[in-house]
């Protein structure tokens, strides 16, 4: 296949569509980029959370004004017996009150000061190969220790990885989308260029042109268009990525990962334009075999 | 069954030719063409010229009857073989069919490239080609800005670049005064005498009678074929060069 064909014999880069083609490819490689982007994105996201937190259980213990010091402090220890126990569990650790008020002053402020009973908080850490039955683990607890509470991260977490997943079967499809209809895009610019140049594609068969030689000049200037489109849509693409990235930055959220693109993902959006101009080089050729196959 | 190229370029058996489902526009039609000879086509107008000379330059395929070129069985050659099949045809369209946003050079340069030419032998064929048709002023002109007589030197050094064995020509005469139809011809007899096979489809037929070679006249579909005043040559000459002299001479 020509790549950068220097010369052909039809006008094929004067047709009205031909002028529109490398913008519609930037569009869709743009769009590409960013479902691509996305994908790898939310799996890194999905990955980290899955192994990060999934094994991890928060035990909190009520507290109130009224119960001196002692009391707290045994039923806390009496807590993290029983669970230190338990099958499954690896660790349990209190988390100190400094962390605690630490955790909660963004949204209570100077919580000591206010006088508001905080909760001691365990942190445990299980097993994930051992099936650990929070729900029996709680009834273990209530019996000692009144008003107990497991926040299992599994459930809500198992949610939002779900949720995740669908994202990413979105994007997936998004991307499929994208290319078909980009094949179509240029399936339909090369039938058009053919019916434009019916004329000059007869002379030049009735010279003696091989279909090939006729097919690969449409392929040549497809290729060069898709190529053009994809670096411009790609272009747009980092860009929109990079405001995105400084915009999560500013946000300073602990609650999300890291998740800017990995190496992967970079060489991934990098073959783009490259994938762009052979989508649409190999759509041309193909379309013009098929059709001048049928001419004698 | 092939037929031996050296002794027949084009032999028609009773070839019939329909486009699609409408009636026979060729019926019957018989004649054969030795190599270097010279016919004129003739008949009235719709009497079918320009559908035998579709067969003949494989734009078209017979819908019955046997019809070889250059030896191959053309009702069953594969679509495959038919491009070589065409580098060996020169043909100058009616209308000229010169491809309107390429420049004279790369007109007429069209068939060397189609057939895989390097660019530098390309530059030198064309180059010396134009020359002696007298365009060389006009290389980088593009069709619409040539005049009448330009244009026709164009189509017929895009015909020739390629040295066909067969070079068939659609009315040449058609579109020009007889002063500049009778030099064409006399290009056309200046090729012949080269070697080359040629047949030329033509309204005038006092340029036939006075030419005096053979003559395939078509009516209703038909084809009666008369022999010449002129006898047809035996052995054909080696179309080694152009020859010297120039085309602008014959032409213009």
């Amino acid at each position: 296949m020509m790549l950068f064909s220097r010369r052909t014999d039809l006008p094929l880069d004067r047709d009205a569509l031909s002028r529109f083609l490398p913008w519609l490819i930037a569009f869709m490689v743009y769009m590409a980029a960013l479902a691509q982007a996305g994908l790898v994105g939310l799996d890194t996201l999905a990955r980290r959370w899955d192994t990060g937190m999934a094994a991890t259980l928060t035990v909190q213990i009520p507290t109130d004004l009224d119960s001196a010091d002692e009391v707290i402090t045994r039923r806390v220890q009496d807590a993290l017996n029983m669970i230190t126990d338990t099958a499954g569990v690896l660790r349990a650790t209190p988390v100190s009150e400094q962390k605690v008020q630490q955790l909660l002053s963004p949204w209570l402020g100077a919580v000591e000061a206010a006088g508001v009973p905080l909760p001691r908080l365990i942190d445990v850490e299980t097993d994930p190969a051992v099936d650990l039955d929070v729900r029996v683990l709680q009834q273990k607890l209530t019996v000692t220790i009144p008003g107990v509470q497991i926040d299992d991260h599994g459930v809500w977490l198992a949610r939002l990885i779900e949720m995740v997943r669908t994202l990413e079967t979105w994007a997936a499809g998004l991307l499929a989308l994208i290319l078909s209809a980009a094949t179509g895009t240029v399936i339909f610019t090369t039938r058009t260029g053919l019916t434009v140049h019916a004329e000059a594609i007869e002379v030049l068969h009735l010279t003696g042109a091989q279909d090939s030689y006729i097919a690969n000049q449409f392929a040549g200037r497809a290729w060069a268009m898709g190529f053009k489109g994809g670096v411009i849509g790609l272009l747009f693409a980092v860009l929109t990525l990079i405001a995105l990235g400084l915009v999560a930055g500013r946000l300073q959220t602990g609650m999300l990962p890291d998740v800017s693109l990995s190496v992967l993902g970079w060489v991934l959006l990098a073959v783009l334009p490259l994938a762009a101009g052979l989508v649409a080089g190999l759509t041309a050729r193909v379309t013009v075999m098929r059709t001048l196959r049928r001419m004698i | 069954m092939d037929i031996d190229p050296a002794t027949s370029i084009a032999r028609f058996e009773n070839v019939g030719l329909r486009y699609g489902l409408g009636p026979e526009v060729l019926q019957d039609v018989s004649f054969e063409l030795k190599p270097g000879s010279y016919h004129f086509l003739v008949g009235p107008s719709g009497a079918g010229k320009s559908s035998l000379l579709k067969l003949m330059y494989l734009a078209h395929r017979p819908s019955r009857g046997l019809m070889h070129l250059f030896g191959h069985d053309i009702a069953t050659a594969p679509r495959a073989a038919l491009p070589a099949l065409r580098r060996s045809i020169g043909v100058v369209f009616q209308e000229y069919r010169l491809l309107q946003h390429l420049s004279t050079f790369d007109n007429v340069a069209l068939p060397l490239r189609v057939a895989g030419m390097r660019e530098a032998n390309i530059k030198r064929h064309v180059e010396e080609l134009l020359v002696w048709v007298g365009l060389q002023d006009h290389m980088s002109a593009r069709p619409p800005t040539l005049s009448g007589g330009q244009k026709q030197r164009a189509s017929i050094a895009r015909a020739v670049i390629a040295r066909p064995s067969l070079l068939m020509a659609d009315e040449p005469t058609g579109n020009v005064d007889d002063r500049m139809g009778y030099r064409l011809m006399h290009l056309f007899e200046e090729l012949n005498k080269l070697g080359t096979t040629v047949l030329v489809a033509t309204h005038n037929e006092s340029m036939v009678r006075e030419l005096g070679h053979p003559v395939m006249r078509l009516d209703g579909g038909h084809m009666h074929v008369t022999p010449g005043a002129k006898p047809a040559p035996d052995t054909p000459l080696r179309a080694d060069s152009l020859g010297r002299g120039t085309l602008r001479g014959a032409v213009t």
